[in-house]
């Protein structure tokens, strides 16, 4: 936290795609970098909810980067066709990124203020945490930005 | 003897691994919880503590009539 964050550069998840997609690609916005995988239960909750906070601050300039950890793709599809999400969704079977963020749990969010520095770290995720992200989110936003 | 289990305890050890916190799909399937059905430990631990007159370690309080 207060650091800038490492850099993240995969490829998209969706079908047949060899595209890459980098944070710094969003840099400017409020990004909440999630990583997730399709065994863990919390995930499932939490989808939604960012799904949610993006349509609702993404005109403010919030996106969400999600980065699957999942061994099979085909498990990541799947979750994804029962959840699905507009926000862009990564892949890193490698687990780098997780390992050069110190993920410390499943899920873990890191929250990039528009300058690329964690501002926040959220691990695990409850249904009632949605509501205390949102406030995060705005505070964020609401901040002075100049290249 | 003591040189050759030694040897074996040194070899198990090889096979100790880390399990990153991104890495536990596989450990979070049914088939590798002790036990899978939810039900069946709390059923299982209200017995035990009755049964055995004893309650902690099961998070239940109370003993013997088992209608705890």
């Amino acid at each position: 936290m207060g650091q800038s964050a490492p850099p993240v550069s995969l490829p998209l998840l969706s079908a047949g795609s060899a595209a890459s997609y980098s944070l710094d690609s969003l840099r400017g916005k409020v990004v909440y970098l999630d990583f997730w995988a399709s065994w863990c239960g919390p995930c499932r909750l939490s989808f939604p909810q960012l799904e949610q906070l993006r349509r609702d601050l993404g005109p403010r300039g919030f996106e969400v980067l999600a980065v699957n950890v999942d061994e099979f793709e085909r498990d990541a599809q799947r979750f994804l066709e029962e959840v699905p999400v507009s926000y862009p969704v990564v892949r890193d079977a490698a687990g780098e990124t997780p390992r050069s963020y110190g993920v410390p749990g499943m899920p873990t969010g890191f929250l990039i203020d528009r300058a690329g520095v964690v501002r926040l770290v959220h691990q695990g995720y409850r249904k009632s945490d949605g509501a205390s992200l949102r406030s995060a989110i705005t505070e964020l936003l609401g901040e002075e930005w100049s290249q | 003897m003591k040189y050759l289990s030694c040897l074996f305890v040194a070899l198990c050890l090889g096979g100790c691994e880390t399990v990153e916190p991104w890495e536990r799909g596989t450990l979070a399937k049914p088939g590798m919880q002790w036990q899978t059905d939810p039900m069946e430990i709390s059923l299982r631990a209200q017995i035990h503590a009755s049964k055995e007159a004893s309650s902690g370690g099961q998070g239940a309080a109370g003993g013997g009539c088992g209608c705890n």
